[in-house]
C-alpha cells in the first residue's frame, strides 16, 4: 500500500535532481542574425554553446528581443547570468576582456566604384547615405555628418522590425543592393555577414577617422555578466583565452570585419597568461 | 419681519445674478459630486466644489477603505467614480477594476482584462504606466500599453468595442488618458524615444472606427492643416512646415506624440493638447524648428482640422516636450476680460495663452530655470540662452533637466483662491549630444544625461501660482520631485502625494500642512474627491511608485549606474530607502 504511493514521489523526485546540474544561463535576441536567432544559428550562438561546454554547463537562454534597456529587463534583471556581444567598455556590467574587435564602415556595390572610406569625403554632400536608425537615433558616424551639414543626406533604417519578420537589420544591405540608397554606413557584421547573402557583389571599407570627439567608430565585443558576478566572469574569461584561436575562426566564418591589430589578439601576452 | 423678507429676495437675486455670471466662466462648471474624467471637466480644472472636508477638519480625515491592484509598476491614473462605481486602471497588463462604492469596503464588482501583448512592456520608454480612463454614455474609455483603444460597458464589465490604433514594432505605445467629446474618444500615441511620428486620432464613440488621425509631423494634409489654420505668429504661418522645418525625409520619425492632456471648450469648439520632443536627441542631426513637436494645436474635435498652433520650444535643445496640461480659464488680464487657456510647459515656464487665438499673453518661469532668456511677445518666440543650447558637447548645470520644470503630472485650479496649484520638479542635467543607445549590432556607449537637485538641494516643489499676477504666491518644497497631480476643493484644501510615500492636504490659500497620511508606496497618480451614495465626501488615491521617475524602484534599477532611465536614477538614488514597489487604492473621509 505504502509502496504504491512512494514511486511517484520517487519519480518526481529524480527529474528534479537531475535538473540541479549546472546551468549557464544566456540572454539572447531570437532575431538578430549574425550575432543569435532562435534557431542556433548566429555567431553569439556558437560562441554560447562553447561556453557552456567550457563550464560542463548546460545552455539556457531566455529569448528576449534586444531593444531599449534589454539589459535592464534581461541580465539585470536575473532572467539569466549572461549577455554575450556587449562593448567591453560598457561600465553598467561586468565585462570579460574582448573576443573581438571591428569597425563602422561604408557599404557599396562594387559596381558603382564609388570607394568611399572617409566620413569627410566631399562627394558625400551628393549621395543618399544609408544609416541605422536605433530608436529614434542614428548610428554614431551620423555624429561627425551632422557636423558637415550632411543630415539632409541621411536615410535612416530601423534596426527594429516586425517581431515576425527575420533580420530587420538587413534591409539597410537590401537598400544598396537595389540602389535605394548610394551607399550605406552601419556596423561591420551587418555588412560583412549580409553582404555575402547577397546576389551582387558589394564592397566594404572601415570608415576613417576612427573616431568622432569622444565617440569612437571601433568597439570592442566582450561577454557580460552582473557586476559583482567576479567568479563567473573569472570562469568565463578563462574559456574564452583557452578557445582563444578557435572563436577567432568562428569570427572570421560569420564575415565580420575586423581590425588588423586584433588578428594578433590569441598570441597577445594578456591572453597568454592567462592560458597558463 | 416683511423688511427682512425683501432683503433676503434682494440679497438671493444678487447672489444669483453673481453666481450665473460666475457659472459663465469655463473655469465653474457643473458639478454632481462624481468624477468622470481624469482632469473632473474639459477645462481640466480638477476642482471640486464639495466642502465637506475643508481647512479646519481635514486633520481628522481617515483611511476610509483601500484596495489593492496587485501589480508593482508605476500607478499613474486618476480612479473614476460614476454611478456610485469607482473605475481603476492600471499598468500593464491594464486591467479595468470597477468597486461598488454602495456596500462596506468598495468590493470588487468586476475587473475586465484586455490581455496586451508582453512584448509591449519592451517599448514602453517610462515604465508600462497608464494615466486612467475616461466615463461617457454608459461606457468607460481607455488604452492600452499595446496601442488598443477599448469601450467597456460601464455596468458590465463587456468588452463593447477594441480598436487597434498603432503598432509596438514601430515603437509605439500608448499611455494616456482619453478624452471623449461629442461622441468622439480622442487619443494620442507614445514612443518618441523610438522614432515614432506622433498623432492625435478620433473615434467613434459607439462603434470605435477611426474617424480622423493628426500628425505632428509632414506636409499639411497629414498634419490637418487646411483653410482654416490661422495661427497667431507669423514664424507658425506657411504651408508644410511640418516637412519644411526638417532635413530630407526626417520628419518621418521626428516625434510630437500625443501622448498626455487634452481639454475642450464647448463654446469655443477647440480642443487642445500638446506635442512631444523631436528626435534624434543630438539637435545638430536635426537642423530647423523641427515643427510641429512641442507645439499646442487648437483643433476642431468634429474634423480634426488645426485652427491655430504656437510652439513652445522650436528646435527642441532639452527633451522639453509641450504635451503638460491645458487649464482653460476666463480670467481679467491687464482689465481685459480674457479666454485664456494656462500651460506650464516642461520649459518651466507658465503660459497663458488667449485660447481662441493662441496669442501668448504672458509665459513667466513657475520652476528654477536657464535654458531661456525671455519669450517675446510680440514674436511669440522664445529666446533661449546661448550657453545652455546643446548640440554635439557636453553642457553642465542645465535647469530644469529633462522632465523639465514639471512633467505631465496635472495641475490643479480653484476659482476659490484664483490660484494654480502646480506640482513639479527642482531637478537639473549635465547633457551630451550623445545619447547611450547600447543593443546588440549598436555598440555605442555614449555618455548620458546625468540629474541632480536644483538650486537649495530639494527635487520637488508644490507651487500656487497666481495666473492674472504671473508669479508664484507660495510654495512647499519636497525632498523628491513632486510627481502626482494636485486635487483642489470648495473646502479650500490642496490633495497632492509625494513619491516617499506621503498623501498630503495643504491650505489652499497659504500652503499650510494640513494633514498627511503614510500610504505604502510613492504616488506618481492623480488624486480625486467624490461625494459617496451616503453623502460623504471622499478623497481617493492610488499609491505605488514608478514611471520614469520612479523606475528604480518599479525597474529594479541599480542605482550605482546614474544614466539608466534616461539619466533620471543618478537624481533618485537614494528613492529606494525610502519606497517599496505596490499598487494600492486608498480612499479616505471624515470619521
Amino acid at each position: 500500500m505504502s509502496f504504491r504511493y512512494l514511486s511517484p514521489l520517487l519519480l518526481l523526485f529524480v527529474p528534479w535532481w537531475g535538473a540541479a546540474a549546472r546551468e549557464l544561463r544566456v540572454c539572447a535576441d531570437p532575431n538578430n542574425l549574425p550575432f543569435s536567432n532562435q534557431a542556433g544559428e548566429g555567431l553569439e550562438n556558437k560562441l554560447a554553446q562553447l561556453l557552456a561546454a567550457g563550464l560542463k554547463a548546460e545552455l539556457k537562454y531566455t529569448w528576449w528581443v534586444q531593444r531599449r534597456s534589454f539589459l535592464k529587463n534581461s541580465l539585470a534583471a536575473g532572467l539569466c547570468d549572461v549577455v554575450l556581444g556587449v562593448p567591453s567598455t560598457l561600465d553598467s556590467v561586468l565585462a570579460t576582456q574582448p573576443y573581438y574587435s571591428s569597425t563602422y564602415v561604408f557599404l557599396e556595390r562594387i559596381d558603382r566604384h564609388l570607394n568611399i572610406s572617409s566620413l569627410n569625403d566631399p562627394r558625400l554632400e551628393q549621395l543618399r547615405i544609408g544609416i541605422h536608425l536605433v530608436g529614434n537615433d542614428y548610428a554614431p558616424p551620423a555624429h561627425l555628418l551632422a557636423r558637415r551639414g550632411l543630415s539632409n543626406r541621411l536615410v535612416g533604417y530601423s534596426l527594429y522590425g516586425e517581431f515576425g519578420v527575420s533580420n530587420p537589420p538587413s534591409r539597410l544591405i537590401g537598400a544598396v543592393v537595389r540602389g535605394d540608397i548610394d551607399v550605406a554606413l552601419l556596423w561591420g557584421p551587418f555588412a560583412g555577414y549580409f553582404s555575402k547573402l547577397q546576389s551582387v557583389p558589394l564592397k566594404i571599407t572601415p570608415v576613417s577617422p576612427a573616431s568622432f570627439m569622444s565617440i569612437p567608430f571601433r568597439y570592442e565585443i566582450s561577454v557580460a555578466v552582473r557586476k559583482g558576478d567576479t567568479e563567473l566572469h573569472d570562469e568565463l574569461e578563462h574559456v574564452l583565452t583557452q578557445a582563444c584561436k578557435t572563436i577567432s575562426a568562428l569570427v572570421a566564418k560569420y564575415g565580420i570585419p575586423q581590425m588588423q591589430e586584433d588578428m594578433a589578439r590569441c598570441d597577445s601576452s594578456h591572453a597568454a597568461s592567462l592560458s597558463q | 419681519m416683511r423688511e427682512s423678507q425683501t432683503y433676503l429676495y434682494v440679497t438671493l437675486a444678487v447672489t444669483m445674478l453673481f453666481a450665473r455670471a460666475a457659472f459663465s466662466q469655463i473655469q465653474n462648471q457643473p458639478d454632481d459630486g462624481q468624477w468622470i474624467m481624469p482632469a473632473k471637466n474639459f477645462a481640466s480644472t480638477r476642482y471640486s466644489t464639495l466642502a465637506q472636508i475643508n481647512t479646519s477638519n481635514v486633520k481628522n480625515l481617515k483611511l476610509a477603505w483601500s484596495f489593492s491592484t496587485g501589480l508593482t509598476k508605476g500607478h499613474e491614473a486618476a480612479p473614476l467614480v460614476v454611478n456610485n462605481t469607482m473605475y481603476v486602471v492600471t499598468p500593464w497588463p491594464n486591467l479595468l477594476y470597477a468597486l461598488d462604492l454602495t456596500k462596506p469596503g468598495g468590493p470588487l464588482k468586476w475587473i475586465y482584462s484586455p490581455h496586451p501583448s508582453a512584448s509591449a512592456q519592451g517599448v514602453a520608454c517610462c515604465d508600462v504606466v497608464n494615466r486612467g480612463a475616461a466615463y461617457y454614455n454608459g461606457k468607460i474609455y481607455y488604452n492600452t500599453l499595446d496601442n488598443h483603444t477599448v469601450a467597456i460597458d460601464a455596468n458590465t464589465g463587456k468588452e463593447l468595442w477594441k480598436t487597434r490604433l498603432g503598432d509596438i514594432n514601430i515603437g509605439e505605445s500608448m499611455t494616456m488618458a482619453p478624452l471623449v467629446v461629442k461622441g468622439k474618444v480622442l487619443v494620442g500615441n507614445s514612443g518618441g524615444e523610438f522614432g515614432v511620428r506622433g498623432w492625435l486620432s478620433a473615434l467613434d464613440a459607439n462603434t470605435g472606427k477611426l474617424l480622423w488621425r493628426a500628425y505632428a509631423t509632414g506636409p499639411d494634409k497629414d498634419v490637418l492643416i487646411g483653410a482654416s489654420f490661422k495661427p497667431f505668429y507669423e514664424q507658425n504661418r506657411g504651408n508644410d512646415l511640418g516637412e519644411k522645418t526638417w532635413q530630407g525625409e526626417q520628419w518621418k520619425i521626428g516625434g510630437g506624440a500625443g501622448w498626455s492632456w487634452i481639454s475642450y471648450d464647448p463654446d469655443l469648439d477647440l480642443i487642445y493638447y500638446g506635442t512631444a520632443n523631436p528626435g534624434p536627441w543630438n539637435p545638430e542631426q536635426r537642423p530647423g524648428d523641427n515643427k510641429w513637436t512641442c507645439t499646442l494645436f487648437a483643433r476642431r474635435p468634429g474634423t480634426g482640422e488645426a485652427i491655430w498652433a504656437y510652439q513652445f520650444n522650436p528646435h527642441d535643445n532639452h527633451d522639453y516636450d509641450g504635451v503638460n496640461e491645458n487649464i482653460l480659464l476666463d480670467l481679467t488680464i491687464r482689465g481685459r476680460a480674457r479666454k485664456v487657456l494656462a500651460h506650464p510647459d516642461r520649459n518651466a515656464r507658465m503660459y497663458i495663452i488667449e485660447r481662441a487665438t493662441g496669442e501668448v499673453l504672458s509665459a513667466e518661469p513657475f520652476s528654477n530655470q536657464n535654458t531661456s532668456e525671455s519669450v517675446d511677445l510680440k514674436t511669440g518666440r522664445i529666446k533661449y540662452a546661448d550657453a545652455k543650447s546643446t548640440g554635439f558637447k557636453t553642457v553642465r548645470d542645465i535647469c530644469p533637466a529633462a522632465p523639465g520644470g514639471k512633467d505631465w503630472q496635472p495641475s490643479s485650479y480653484s476659482p476659490r483662491t484664483g490660484f494654480i496649484y502646480i506640482p513639479h520638479n527642482n531637478l537639473c542635467m549635465e547633457y551630451q549630444g550623445v545619447q547611450s543607445n547600447y543593443i546588440a549590432g549598436t555598440p555605442y556607449v555614449g555618455a548620458n544625461v546625468r540629474m541632480y537637485a536644483g538650486p537649495g538641494g530639494h527635487r520637488g516643489e508644490l507651487s500656487a501660482w497666481d495666473p492674472v499676477a504671473a508669479k508664484t504666491v507660495w510654495s512647499v518644497k519636497e525632498t523628491f520631485p513632486a510627481w502626482s497631480g494636485t486635487l483642489v476643493s470648495a473646502g479650500d484644501v490642496v490633495f497632492y502625494g509625494t513619491m516617499d510615500g506621503w498623501f498630503k492636504a495643504v491650505d489652499a490659500r497659504n500652503g499650510a500642512a494640513l494633514w498627511q497620511f503614510k500610504v505604502g508606496s510613492g504616488i506618481v497618480s492623480q488624486p480625486i474627491t467624490y461625494k459617496g451614495p451616503d453623502g460623504k465626501q471622499y478623497v481617493a488615491v492610488l499609491s505605488g511608485v514608478g514611471g520614469w521617475s520612479g523606475a528604480i524602484v518599479s525597474g529594479g534599477l541599480n542605482s550605482k549606474d546614474g544614466t539608466a532611465a534616461l539619466g533620471f536614477v543618478n537624481a533618485m538614488a537614494d528613492l529606494p530607502n525610502f519606497t517599496t514597489t505596490g499598487g494600492m487604492l486608498y480612499v479616505f473621509s471624515l470619521p
